[in-house]
């Protein structure tokens, strides 16, 4: 019974805030403003034509920095909006729970990214034309990249929830997911390694989003990549409602 | 029954809210006063659990609003302060949304949708986006919100703030004709208008209960409440006030203003049950003078209102 409910309110706050995405300018301009950022470095940066292989790896390793700037965008509305129109104290004092009201936000807006990147297949039709990718590892890799894109959110739903500005998220959103990207960028790990110890390189690289999203795109779903993003997601979105729980007020 | 059991709020050392307790049955319709930041808000932000009281509790229908959450939240609707509502949403989908957290399936929703809607008068405009209606007619959606399940316990926060007159009007009515079923606390800043529509007010000066009365009740807590204003079209002003101070009963009586001939006079009882207005006017016919208007003062609110606030 308890279950159901729980069903239909994640279901009906997920749905009014995807078509909330849709209903302004948001939706698009993010679709468009991604799509075109990958598409210029794909081919101009990563040179995808002259690579001559048609590998999709010159394709998938610049999410993690696009969305580093884009998914604190799409994020930063999920509270800080509700905080500052008010409408926070209708949404908290329906009979919705906390947790359901994150649920119902951070799906909505995983689902939206996720259409994003289902629209990217332009790309792998044109691999796959010139060449021979891995349809195995293409496959790794998106899933992959919904979960890193899904950890990128989580941190930026929670700190939404920290202010009323959304200027003030996206910014401390971007400075947490650069530290989660940097934790295991090659050139980090190799300046860390001069000095530090080994196991201590290999616990700051294991903190990176890039790092497990680089085991995946091997074309292996390891269980525990898998349960690194799910971990970070659960300890963001578990902040957030520590967060929405303890506020003072709107 | 809402019950409000010694709720009490600080906000760092400030304490806002201050050992309220008070119990509103089926069928009441309690006003909420209090001159600005009294602490209104703040108690109905507990009782709809949106903040945690500092200690204390309210329970609604039996489930307590912190401990059973969901069950006291489904019974209650809930109009906060300056209503708040997604301005990009039409007026429509907005309250589809909300029936659809209030538990309405696809069938129902539509329905219930509608007829909030013509309730509130809010059909002609149903399509329009919500930032695009002016101040009244978004107060008005959040209020077709509060509503729109039918609940047990309304919680109304200055429910006619920046309707017009008709409106107030209208949205007074409603509320007096839904109290039959259903429990209403509602704040506001309008005299007449608790006089109008609550059964009972309780008035809350920083963060604690001043009075908790009956309007009429609190009316006789005037000192205006007995007395007796009368208006005479002609005879000597000084001489009819030593006349009717000399009158078994009366306390004081004062001259409020003169226009040529006619003057207008307050006669104080010295109780406020005392019956002078019988030697009042066996003094004025002793005595000849012509009365132009006379009646006997109920108390006013705002007076009432103004001492036990300040
Ligand atoms: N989040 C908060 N942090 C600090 N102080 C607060 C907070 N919310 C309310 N207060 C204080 O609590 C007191 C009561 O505020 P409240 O909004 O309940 O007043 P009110 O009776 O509703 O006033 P009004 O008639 O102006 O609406 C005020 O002094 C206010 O400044
Ligand atoms: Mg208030």
């Amino acid at each position: 019974m308890r279950t159901t409910d729980s069903m239909t309110n994640i279901l009906a706050i997920m749905k009014r805030e995807f078509f909330g995405y849709f209903g302004s300018a948001v939706a698009y301009v993010f679709i468009v403003i991604f799509l075109m950022l990958l598409g210029f470095f794909t081919f101009y940066i990563s040179n995808f034509f002259e690579m001559g292989q048609a590998d999709l790896q010159g394709f998938f390793q610049w999410h993690p920095w696009i969305f580093m700037f884009l998914i604190p965008a799409v994020a930063m509305r999920l509270w800080a909006e509700e905080r500052r129109m008010g409408t926070i104290e209708l949404i908290l004092t329906f009979p919705v729970t906390v947790w359901e009201a994150i649920l119902g936000k951070f799906l909505a807006a995983w689902a939206f990214i996720g259409i994003a990147l289902v629209l990217t297949f332009p790309m792998v039709i044109t691999a796959a034309y010139l060449g021979n990718p891995d349809l195995g590892a293409t496959f790794c890799s998106y899933v992959g990249s919904l979960l890193m894109a899904g950890a990128f959110l989580s941190v930026g739903i929670m700190t939404s929830s920290l202010t009323r500005s959304q200027v003030v998220s996206f910014i401390i959103a971007i400075v947490i997911c650069l530290f989660f990207i940097l934790a295991g960028f090659p050139p980090v790990i190799r300046a860390l390694s001069g000095w530090a110890p080994a196991w201590l390189v290999d616990l700051v690289s294991s903190l990176s989003f890039l790092t497990h999203f680089m085991s995946i795109q091997r074309g292996v779903l390891d269980l525990r990549d898998v349960f690194y993003y799910a971990s970070v997601i659960f300890f963001m979105l578990f902040i957030n409602s520590v967060v929405i729980q303890n506020r003072r007020t709107a | 029954m809402i019950e409000v059991k010694s709720l009490a709020k600080r906000f760092g050392t400030k304490t806002a809210v201050d050992d309220v307790s008070f119990k509103v049955e089926k069928g009441e319709i309690l006003g909420f006063l209090g001159p600005n930041a009294a602490g209104k808000s703040t108690t109905m932000r507990m009782i709809t659990g949106f903040i945690p009281p500092t200690s204390g509790a309210a329970v609604i229908g039996g489930h307590d609003i912190l401990t059973e959450s969901i069950p006291a939240r489904r019974k209650i609707g809930y109009l906060p302060e300056n209503a708040p509502v997604y301005p990009d949403m039409s007026v429509f989908d907005y309250l589809a949304f909300c029936a659809e957290i209030r538990g309405f399936g696809r069938a129902d929703r539509n329905r219930k949708v509608e007829e909030t809607l013509e309730k509130c008068f809010l059909t002609e405009v149903k399509g329009q986006t919500i930032n695009t209606l002016s101040k009244g007619f978004r107060q008005r959606v959040c209020f077709a919100q509060a509503i729109i399940h039918d609940p047990e316990y309304l919680i109304l926060d200055e429910p006619t703030d920046g309707l017009d007159p008709n409106q107030k009007h209208e949205v007074r009515l409603m509320i007096r004709e839904m109290s039959a079923r259903k429990a209403i606390i509602l704040s506001t800043h309008i005299l007449d208008e608790m006089e109008a529509v609550c059964t009972r007010a309780i008035i809350i000066a920083k963060g604690r209960i001043v009075a908790d009365d009956t309007p009429a009740a609190l009316k006789t807590k005037s000192s205006l409440h007995g007395a007796v204003s009368l208006t005479l079209l002609g005879g000597s002003p000084e001489s009819f006030i030593s006349k009717v101070s000399a009158i078994n009963g009366v306390a004081s009586a004062k001259i409020l203003e003169t226009e040529g001939e006619a003057f207008k006079v307050r006669i104080f009882p010295d109780a406020p049950d005392a019956a002078i207005l019988n030697n009042i006017l066996s003094t004025l016919s002793d005595n000849d003078y012509r009365p132009g208007a006379i009646f006997v003062e109920q108390g006013r609110l705002d007076e009432v209102f103004r001492r036990i606030t300040a």
